[in-house]
């Protein structure tokens, strides 16, 4: 295609990358190496190899994703291992991830996420709107402007993603494999509108990874990438005429080294022989799957007789996946039905799956367990016989080309093996049917042609039904039948052939746009009159001012991340709910559960003298709130036997003879056993029956020996303070507060950044010039404000609801929670740049909010009382000083000057927390 | 039902387990420096409580109070004025503040009765009544032997002997240890089984799972042996090595008894985490849901406070918790030395709470997978 209006042009000298020796490994995986490559600038670079070759490696090394490990980047006149380089230079590229929608926010809406890219290129509120708005117009994408881009088509995603890259003017575009997954039609819209926006900023510089040949086709200049090395660069028309190929699929095979290209040849799948009592092996009636109003696949019916190879097409979220989990009983229909063999497909029916193969979009065999036992388990699954296994394990080995292969783990493998892999395993039980989901995405065309070999095999020799999608025309072209499908519809369903001659068109690929622009209703492109869009990109082009990059603090970019997880938060109210409400259930049960106050122990006495004074000894404590009397005991068994399965918690001996040897004043022992299982429990058990016993004491001696006895009398009044009741709750729910405001802000603020992590949109993180302080403060706002909500609605149950006095100062408690719950999200921000994993990060959460905070912070047992490692951990934790506020403001009617000095160890807790996290985090992968 | 399937796929649990060393770091963490920490940290008893002394008497009776107290119980008590005390206290410098007022011994020893006040910080309830009742009676001892100086024996010669047992010394140490061991089972094997369960669904191995020949019920009994086994082996572990051998805390049962106890124990709440896991939608929405179900499971069990001492509601509603009776069981076994004539009725309520939750969790996990 020709279509580029540079194409022709002589290459401008100046490269806008230059990369010399440059080596890249993830651990022991060598990704490149000694890459030497001088990109030239202002023009349209290809990127071409199969997936797994480095291409991703490179281009996030060249947009500074990614930490330069050996050799030297240079991106735009600069070192990229340089971070003033790279904050400098971070506002002038763009950087589209490989991955449907990987850097976009699938809760927010087609506006919302552009806006968020406009604000941490630090744009103002006016402009922003004003470029979100000629880009959604130049995109077709104004009229969605309000939609979740979760909920996007695949094609709209990435439209969706060029928008957020191209909202700051950049000088150079990088994007990784923006079309893999996408639909013909909306595949050219997508270069139509590169094209486009080229036409008007003459000066962009465009890098693109592609596994479409026929894209590559367009581009002014390539680079033919295998196994971490360059293999060519050139424009189009050079490498073929260097190859002496007619396209760039023959070139790219024809380039690949000797070894390599060994028993490549061109797939010839031989004609079906009709069969005359042919058997229908897959037929679906009428079938339509819902998801609430939304109708994923809309009455799709099919017959596909045994050993056909049945072609499915249609861009990301038409259906095709929801009508293959519908064949395989994954999903159960909502209307229709699907027939396997002529028996209806029975989610329950465990037969049926031995007979079917299925293979899914996602690499979802295990990465932890090696090709050998990934293939093991499966056999085992499928309950082969035993002595059957290794013999079947080998034979499949062998086909699918795995033998050099079986220890190694499938994520240290090229995806094309991966992909050989994974229909190894779908094969492995020797199925009659074949469901594939586009098996061969991402896969080099010599490994596709590899594939499609073995498909043409197992369907013409073994007689085995296939049915597979795919996004690749020329691997349509060897179905023996396609459907196409759009929006949950079929829309035609015919051999290759009869569908170029139903629409009179050259290609197959004509022939489905042009199905597709029928259904959809649209031409190619949602053209602007021309007129107006020159005045909008005068104005575009004019009005940009790049703020000052060099800021290290800026407030817009910050509140970017600020606004955006609150938009998350708010669009997950689940999350919000269970934080605040959970979290007042969790006061009301734990603050009136806890009771230090012990009541009702079960004690019981083994009375050996059995008199009036025995018998008032016992009666005094049975009398008593804090115990309860059981049956008597009746010998040292009975004693040991009920101590020993914790019927009682004290057990009271009184020796024959007692009331007599009382009488007479003769030393007279009482002894009592007390469960000590329990040493909290014990020492007040202790300590309430040694008053009982001074009690006793005084009372029998004054009844005994009269006045003379009250010489050396004294009382010891005991006042208890602040808490005059001794009531648990009034004690508890200060203390319950502190915990309840460290746990769930902590552990929401750690997964807001692990779950970007794990899923991908950090990012944005990497490629934007917002800084790692702007971050984390952003990230951090939302989960304080929501905290400080949390803190007033436990505060007010407590008050209003639980009756617990407020006796102090109001501002002081605000304040202090105020800094705790800054200190509580620093400490998850903290921890989250540890984790790379969503489940450690749970645990590790769990494990430093909650025993610290429980056992080290002054809630059970006071500080001053703890020893070792749990002291200190008690000393530097922040809990320990807010329970002291706490339960100051709330008991003891303290104001702020009486308080001061707990507030210092949080002062000092928030930026040593923060500067850590920030310190820690990391601003590039690897 | 395949025995062969679940084995495989729990063997697929364990390798996956294998292949994340931050895990495995936190694992052992837990199961060990945690609980080391955490029971090093218990104080032995009354420990080194804040008590501080307003001395208005300034007689020998009053100095002989004051030099009563002394570590470890108490640490060395601060002589302050009676304007200080009520500062101090409100600081929360002091726990116990004991005022002797003026002319003290004088009414002492004229029998007029004179009253001392101690006055406590009721906020800081565990040392607040164990620690009272201490005072009182260390008051009461120097008191009499101080009037025994002056004029011989006039109490009656009652003594009360108390001694504690399965516990000697009240060494809380012990009951810390054990406590951790418990909270730590708990906690991995709700996320063990929980969180990994919402990774392969949103990683999508789940859903490869289910066009084999495998049923919901034999992945999920899969998960709960291979974790389980491995909790159990990581709490063995503690107990044997950290409990018995480091702590030196003597174990009274047997621990055979005792682990057979944790496979049940753990059996429910694997089947817990499973559960859970199928309630929350998304990873921070089960974050947050642990948070709300570890919490109360860890205070509220009887592994931190008395369970009698709870309102009764609670001590009903707690009975649910798998963990009330682990602990029960636990504090039987271990330091009162029960066999399985005493504890079996907590055998049975682990087994049954066990079931219970096992079909809750298969109900929902069929669900779930959809």
């Amino acid at each position: 295609m020709s279509g580029s209006p540079r194409a022709s042009a002589a290459v401008p000298a100046v490269p806008i990358a230059r990369l010399e020796a440059v080596g890249l490994a993830y651990g022991k995986v060598t990704a490149l190496a000694g890459i030497n490559l001088h990109i030239p600038s202002g023009a349209m670079v290809g990127l071409i190899g199969p997936d797994g070759v480095g291409k991703s490696s490179l281009l996030s090394l060249i947009s500074g994703a990614h930490a330069v490990q050996q050799g030297r980047v240079e991106v735009l006149g600069g070192d990229m291992a340089d971070a003033d380089h790279r904050r400098r230079t971070c506002p002038r590229i763009a950087y589209m991830p490989q991955g449907l929608g990987k850097n976009l926010y699938p809760t927010l809406s087609v506006f919302e996420n552009v806006e968020f890219f406009g604000r941490l290129f630090g744009q103002e509120r006016q402009e922003r709107e004003r470029r979100i708005g000629d880009l959604l117009a130049r995109t077709g994408l104004a009229p969605f402007g309000d939609r979740p881009a979760g909920k996007l088509s695949g094609g709209m995603k990435q439209k969706l993603g060029l928008c957020c890259s191209l909202i700051h003017d950049p000088d150079l575009l990088i994007l990784d494999e923006p079309t893999t997954g996408v639909d013909p039609l909306s595949r050219r819209q997508f270069w139509e509108l590169i094209d486009d926006i080229r036409g008007d900023t003459s000066t962009m510089s465009v890098i693109v990874a592609t596994a479409y040949m026929e894209e590559a086709e367009r581009f002014d200049w390539l680079v033919a990438m295998d196994d971490g090395r360059v293999l060519a660069t050139g424009t189009p028309t050079d490498l073929l005429a260097r190859t002496a190929t007619t396209n760039l699929d023959a070139a790219f095979v024809a380039l690949l080294p000797e070894e390599k290209r060994r028993g490549h040849h061109e797939v010839v799948i031989p004609p079906r022989l009709a069969c005359a009592d042919e058997d229908i092996a897959i037929e679906a009636e009428h079938l339509t799957m819902r998801f609430g109003d939304f109708t994923a696949v809309d009455n799709v019916s099919f017959r596909i007789p045994r050993g056909e190879i049945f072609g499915f097409l249609g861009s990301n979220g038409c259906g095709k996946t929801t009508t293959m989990k519908m064949l395989t009983g994954l999903l159960p229909a909502t209307e229709g039905t699907a027939k396997l063999f002529g028996r209806e497909v029975d989610p329950n029916d465990i037969k049926i799956r031995q007979r079917v193969g299925y293979m899914s979009q996602a690499f979802s065999l295990y990465s932890e367990l090696t090709v050998q036992q990934n293939l093991e388990l499966h056999a085992r699954l499928f309950n082969l016989p035993m002595e059957s296994v290794p013999a079947r394990i080998e034979e499949m080995a062998r086909r699918f080309d795995l033998m050099h292969v079986m220890d190694a783990l499938p994520d240290a493998l090229p995806l094309g093996i991966r992909q050989r892999l994974s229909l190894a395993v779908a094969m492995i039980h020797a199925p009659d049917i074949l469901i594939l989901d586009e098996p061969t995405s991402g896969v080099d065309p010599v490994a596709r042609d590899g594939f499609w070999q073995i498909l043409s095999d197992l369907s013409r020799k073994d007689r085995v039904t296939i049915f597979v999608s795919t996004h690749f025309m020329n691997e349509a072209a060897l179905c023996d039948r396609i459907s196409l499908m759009h929006a949950g519809k079929v829309l035609v369903s015919d051999t290759p052939q009869a569908i170029i001659e139903k629409r009179s068109a050259h290609t197959l690929e004509e022939a489905f746009i042009s199905y597709l622009e029928e259904a959809s209703g649209e031409q190619a492109s949602p053209a602007q009159p021309p007129a107006q869009r020159e005045a909008a990109d005068g104005a575009m082009m004019s009005a940009y001012h790049a703020p000052s990059v060099r800021n290290f603090f800026n407030w817009r970019r910050m509140f970017a991340y600020t606004q955006r997880e609150a938009l998350e938060l708010q669009r997950d109210p689940i999350r919000a709910a269970l934080a605040i409400l959970g979290s007042v259930l969790l006061m009301f049960v734990v603050g009136y559960g806890i009771n230090l106050d012990v009541e009702n122990l079960s004690f019981a006495v083994l009375d050996r003298d059995d008199t009036t004074i025995s018998r008032d000894y016992a009666l005094q404590i049975a009398g008593s709130r804090y115990f309860t009397e059981k049956a008597p005991i009746t010998d040292y068994d009975d004693l040991d036997r009920r101590m020993r399965n914790g019927e009682l918690s004290l057990a009271i001996e009184i020796p024959p003879g007692f009331g007599r040897d009382v009488a007479r004043g003769r030393d007279v022992e009482i002894a009592a056993w007390i469960d000590g299982a329990m040493p909290t429990r014990a020492e007040t058990v202790r300590g309430y029956v040694q008053g009982m016993h001074t009690n006793w004491l005084t009372q029998k001696a004054r009844e005994l020996y009269g006045d003379a006895a009250t010489i050396g009398d004294f009382r010891i009044e005991i006042r208890y303070r602040y808490n005059p009741g001794i009531e648990s709750l009034v004690a508890m729910v200060p203390a319950v507060i502190p915990l309840l405001l460290i746990q769930i802000p902590a552990m929401l603020a750690v997964l807001s950044v692990v779950r970007e992590k794990e899923l991908g949109s950090i990012i944005n993180f990497y490629v934007t010039p917002v800084t790692r302080l702007e971050f984390l403060i952003g990230k951090q706002i939302p989960y304080v404000a929501l905290a400080m909500l949390n803190f007033l609605m436990l505060t007010g149950f407590a008050i209003f609801f639980f009756g617990v006095p407020l006796t102090g100062s109001f501002p002081t408690l605000a304040l202090a929670a105020l800094l705790y719950v800054i200190a509580a999200t620093a400490l998850g921000l903290l921890v989250s740049t540890f984790m790379s994993s969503q489940i450690a990060a749970i645990f590790g959460t769990a494990l430093i909010t909650l025993i610290p905070a429980v056992q080290y912070s002054g809630m059970i047992d006071p500080i001053s009382s703890l020893q070792g490692a749990g002291a200190f951990i008690g000393h530097i934790y922040p809990t320990t000083y807010f329970v002291t506020i706490s339960r100051g403001t709330f008991s003891k009617a303290l104001g702020f000057g009486d308080l001061a000095a707990s507030f210092i160890p949080l002062l000092i807790a928030v930026p040593v927390l923060l500067g850590l996290g920030t310190m820690l985090l990391r601003k590039q992968a690897g | 039902m395949h025995i062969t399937n679940t084995l495989q796929l729990g063997i697929k649990e364990l390798r996956g387990l294998a292949r994340d060393p931050m895990l495995i770091v936190l694992i052992v963490y837990a199961f060990t420096l945690s609980i080391y920490t955490a029971a090093t940290a218990m104080p032995e008893t009354l420990n080194n409580a804040a008590i501080a002394v307003v001395d208005e008497d300034q007689s020998p009776a009053s100095s002989r109070i004051l030099t009563a107290f002394y570590p470890p119980y108490f640490a060395i008590p601060k002589v302050i004025s009676q304007y200080e005390m009520d500062r101090r206290m409100d600081a929360g410098l002091d726990t116990f503040a004991v005022n002797i007022p003026p002319n003290f011994q004088r009414d002492l020893l004229a029998g007029r009765a004179p009253t001392i006040q101690l006055n406590v910080d009721a906020t800081r309830m565990s040392q607040a009544f164990s620690g009272g009742g201490y005072v009182q009676s260390i008051v009461s001892d120097e008191v009499s032997e101080f009037m025994y100086r002056y004029r011989g024996a006039s109490a009656l010669p009652v003594d009360l002997v108390l001694r504690s047992r399965f516990n000697q010394e009240l060494d809380k140490g012990w009951f810390g240890a054990v406590t951790n061991v418990i909270s730590s089972i708990t906690m991995l094997s709700i996320i063990l089984t929980g969180a990994a369960l919402i990774r392969e669904r949103e990683h999508g191995t789940i859903e490869h799972l289910l066009v084999m020949p495998v049923t919901p019920a034999e992945i999920m009994l899969a998960k709960i042996w291979s974790m389980g086994l491995v909790v159990l082996v990581a709490s063995a572990f503690a107990f044997v090595v950290v409990v018995q051998g480091v702590l030196g805390v003597p174990i009274q049962g047997s621990l055979t008894l005792f682990l057979s106890g944790t496979a049940l124990h753990l059996f429910s709440m694997t089947c817990m985490g499973i559960f859970l896991a199928t309630i929350a939608g998304t990873m921070p929405q089960f974050g947050l849901l642990l948070m709300l179900v570890l919490l109360p499971l860890q205070v509220l069990s009887g592994a931190v406070t008395p369970r009698e001492s709870m309102p009764q509601i609670i001590q009903d509603v707690m009975l649910v918790a798998p963990d009330t009776h682990f602990v029960i069981l636990a504090q039987s076994i271990l330091f009162r030395g029960a066999g399985f004539d005493v504890v079996w009725p907590q055998f049975l309520a682990l087994l049954v709470i066990g079931i219970v939750f096992f079909t809750f969790a298969l109900h929902r996990f069929r669900r779930f997978l959809r």
